[in-house]
């Protein structure tokens, strides 16, 4: 019965719109109209951020039925408003062992998680101040007028939250020294600069929710006591920014900011500033001096930036993540939130699961959640079921963890025992088709291009870490390589500047420990056991197992691959690029890798 | 262009700011917004109006990676070179583009018409590799659809420029 309580969430985070949910949401608003149900009475349609499981977006959610759909195109949406009030659309349900389920709890993805810094991300439109409000959005900053500064720290304190940026440090200790500053004008800065290749968690939260962060740079304000805000936000988000400052402007509209926060006799102004798209910026003195107009290089902290941060005045830097729990913490109540997570790191972590996993996305789980949940039970497991190798958690300052340590909680401190780190929240999964030389060679490169150069470490270290890792993928890998490797990772580690450089060996040093055997393989056999590394690898079709579907010779870009249908065919090595298309094509196992030996 | 357009083009840019040093970035992403790259006497237009040197624009010019200082192609080709999208082939589609076109990323066709770039991660990872022409996004693209994508482009190029020729007298 459809009485105007009935709601179509479609969500609209980045993922989503690269898959046409825009044209999802315009084609149900048609259809509504077209049978008369928009306007007053009737069912309204919310473009909502990111729902999480953006390998099978566009999803559309209807409330209160809570019916979840997924991969909707435009073409359905005249059987999704028919099922408003009438049977279920089969085909877009969640499907598993043949059964179909209806419910976003039905979907393990959805069912183990746990959300607070999410909990409105998917949900709410996140333009509507209204939206936000309604579930309980600026309650907490409410509570917080009520208290003093100190009271504000004792019970960020009191929630053992830390920053969730990666580095982990406690978020109360942090404002309690910024406030202790007897220095004025102070500020408050929101770290929007998420560099970490192949991670999303900042960006989805700042598009799906932007007022949270707003509500935790207000409440973090009147802690130390500032009067001026700056978000960073990476060049490459646009809609995030977009959000953001919708939000901003809606803020001040509805009194939150501006020159009285909610009717008291605080101020807060706060603007933002896009990044340029460097990654060393995402160190705090480095994008510090990015804001104020200079080249984004960090600097030794002698000083730290809570006394003389930006423009040499007492900063608070906070990561997105972390600023969007707080109001959780003081909706909940500090203690409340610090029953979530383990011994030393409370509350929760937003992690964006990516790679050779099968359901992509965005994912919320209490702290000390093991891998193994995260990537099998969470994640459903490897694409096609393939074995599993390895993950890469941190970012380009993390390490690569094998399975033998998929048991592992992950929080703050576990992983660090191993030299890898949780990081801000990315994690790539890997499967046997991944080599691992050359995904260390692959963060190498990428830190190679944004070190800043300050210092010698980590410029030189970082550019003969690139030679010696592209010599052994292309087969000009020496005996001791390996060792040189590790001495350079070792003095990068003590002699940096900034964590940019002391973290760098990270995916080196911990491929190394835990996939030896493939870096041995690269360089004395000059075989890339994976089946990735061009120079090393020569692809073949075992004619046996060929059935002869012609899939791997329609993929081949180079057209190296002959063969009559249903025979078996063959690759010319002459013209094989050795891309591998042909190996992700096959569906029955039947292209193998060989070794080449290089010319 | 003619050039007082250009120089007012310009102008409006950097006088929307304060003359205050920290607009610097955000005046030069403006210029990059609307030139597609920043012109030398943009450059030394902002350095006047900020009262700093040149040479400080041009460090930071040359450090973010969202500025450049050579005019790019017509058509801009982001390859993303995000680790999920590393490891499910995005230099694959670099190799492809290179033997259709000819350029490598960071490079830019002779005739002016394609620039290639890697860019870092897009945070559209589900859609793994991705690949955007003029903000159109190419989702799980595999290397074959590329060379029907970019001749996608010159044929559409090709009629405007017909249509021009033979519709435009003056």
């Amino acid at each position: 019965m459809i009485n105007g309580t009935d709601k179509i969430l479609v969500c609209c985070g980045t993922s989503c719109i690269a898959n046409g949910a825009l044209d999802v949401a315009d084609a149900l608003e048609k259809e509504l109209a077209e049978r008369g149900l928009s306007g007053d009475v009737s069912v309204s349609v919310t473009r909502t951020g990111c729902s999480g499981e953006c390998e099978q977006g566009p999803i559309v959610r209807l409330m209160p039925r809570d019916l979840m759909y997924y991969r909707v195109g435009a073409r359905d949406a005249k059987a999704i408003v028919d099922s408003i009030d009438g049977t279920p659309v089969k085909k877009l349900l969640y499907r598993h062992d043949g059964q179909f389920f209806e419910h976003m709890s039905d979907n393990p993805f959805y069912a183990l998680q746990h959300k607070v810094v999410l909990k409105d991300v998917g949900v709410i439109d996140p333009l509507s101040l209204d939206d936000y409000r309604a579930r309980g959005g600026y309650e907490g900053l409410k509570r917080a007028l009520t208290m003093t500064p100190d009271e504000i720290i004792s019970e960020v304190e009191k929630s053992g939250l830390r920053g969730k940026g990666g580095a982990g440090f406690p978020t109360g200790r942090k404002w309690r020294s910024a406030a202790g500053y007897d220095e004025w004008p102070k500020y408050i800065v929101c770290n929007g600069d998420e560099g970490d290749p192949g991670a999303f968690m900042d960006g989805s939260t700042m598009e799906g929710c932007p007022h949270a962060v707003i509500e935790g740079m207000i409440i973090g304000a009147l802690a130390i006591g500032a009067e001026e805000g700056i978000l960073y936000i990476r060049d490459e988000y646009a809609l995030a920014r977009d959000h953001i400052q919708h939000a901003i402007d809606d803020a001040y509209e509805a009194g939150i900011l501006g020159d009285s926060v909610m009717g008291t006799s605080h101020k807060l102004h706060l603007s933002i500033v896009r990044g340029g798209g460097a990654f060393v910026c995402g160190e705090s003195t480095a994008l510090m001096a990015s804001i104020a107009g200079r080249v984004g290089e960090p600097r030794a902290k002698y000083i730290r930036s809570v006394q003389r941060g930006l423009f040499d005045k007492p900063t608070v830097l906070n990561n997105v993540e972390t600023l969007a729990s707080i109001p959780a913490i003081f909706r909940l109540g500090g203690d409340e939130y610090a029953k979530l997570g383990t011994g030393k790191s409370k509350g929760t972590k937003v992690f964006a699961m990516v790679g050779k996993v099968k359901h992509t996305g965005l994912v919320e789980v209490p702290m000390g959640t093991t891998l193994r949940t995260l990537i099998y039970d969470i994640g459903g497991g490897i694409m096609d079921d393939r074995p599993f190798k390895a993950i890469q958690t941190g970012g380009p300052s993390g390490g690569c963890i094998p399975e033998s340590l998929l048991d592992l909680p992950v929080d703050f401190d576990a992983l660090t025992e191993y030299g890898a780190m949780m990081g801000s929240g990315g994690m790539i999964v890997m499967d046997d088709r991944s080599c691992m030389v050359e995904v260390a060679r692959y963060y190498v490169d990428f830190l190679c291009e944004e070190s800043c150069g300050k210092c010698t470490p980590c410029r030189e270290g970082l550019r003969q870490m690139r030679a010696i890792l592209t010599d052994i993928c292309e087969g000009r890998g020496r005996e001791g390589d390996i060792e040189l490797l590790e001495r350079i990772g070792r003095t990068m580690q003590d002699a940096s500047l900034c964590a940019l450089g002391r973290t760098a060996p990270n995916p080196v040093l911990t491929t190394i420990r835990f996939f030896r055997d493939e870096y041995e393989a690269h360089i004395s056999r000059k075989e890339c056991p994976a089946g990735v590394c061009p120079d090393l690898t020569r692809f073949a079709i075992d004619a046996q197992a060929c059935t002869g579907c012609g899939m791997c010779s329609r993929v081949c870009p180079a057209d190296a691959i002959a063969g009559e249908l249903k025979a078996a065919h063959a690759i010319d090595p002459d013209k094989c690029i050795a891309c591998g298309s042909c190996r992700e094509a096959c569906r029955f196992d039947a292209v193998e890798t060989t070794r080449r030996m290089p010319a | 262009m003619n050039d007082a357009n250009h120089a007012s083009k310009i102008a409006r840019i950097i006088e929307a700011y304060p003359a205050d040093r920290r607009f610097a970035l955000a005046a030069m992403q403006d210029m990059q917004h609307e030139f597609n790259y920043i012109p030398a006497e943009g450059l030394s237009a902002l350095a006047a109006y900020l009262g700093c040197t040149t040479a400080h624009l041009y460090s930071m010019a040359t450090f973010y990676k969202a500025l450049s200082l050579n005019p790019k192609g017509e058509h801009i080709i982001k390859i993303c070179n995000g680790t999920a999208c590393h490891l499910r082939g995005s230099v694959n589609l670099a190799t492809e583009i290179k033997r259709v076109l000819g350029i490598e990323p960071g490079q830019t066709s002779a005739d002016g018409e394609f620039s290639v770039e890697y860019v870092n991660c897009l945070g559209s990872c589900a859609l793994a590799p991705v690949m955007v022409v003029d903000g159109m996004y190419y989702n799980k693209l595999k290397v074959d659809q590329i060379s029907g994508i970019i001749d996608r482009y010159k044929q559409e190029d090709a009629a405007r420029k017909d249509a021009k020729d033979g519709g435009d007298d003056d």
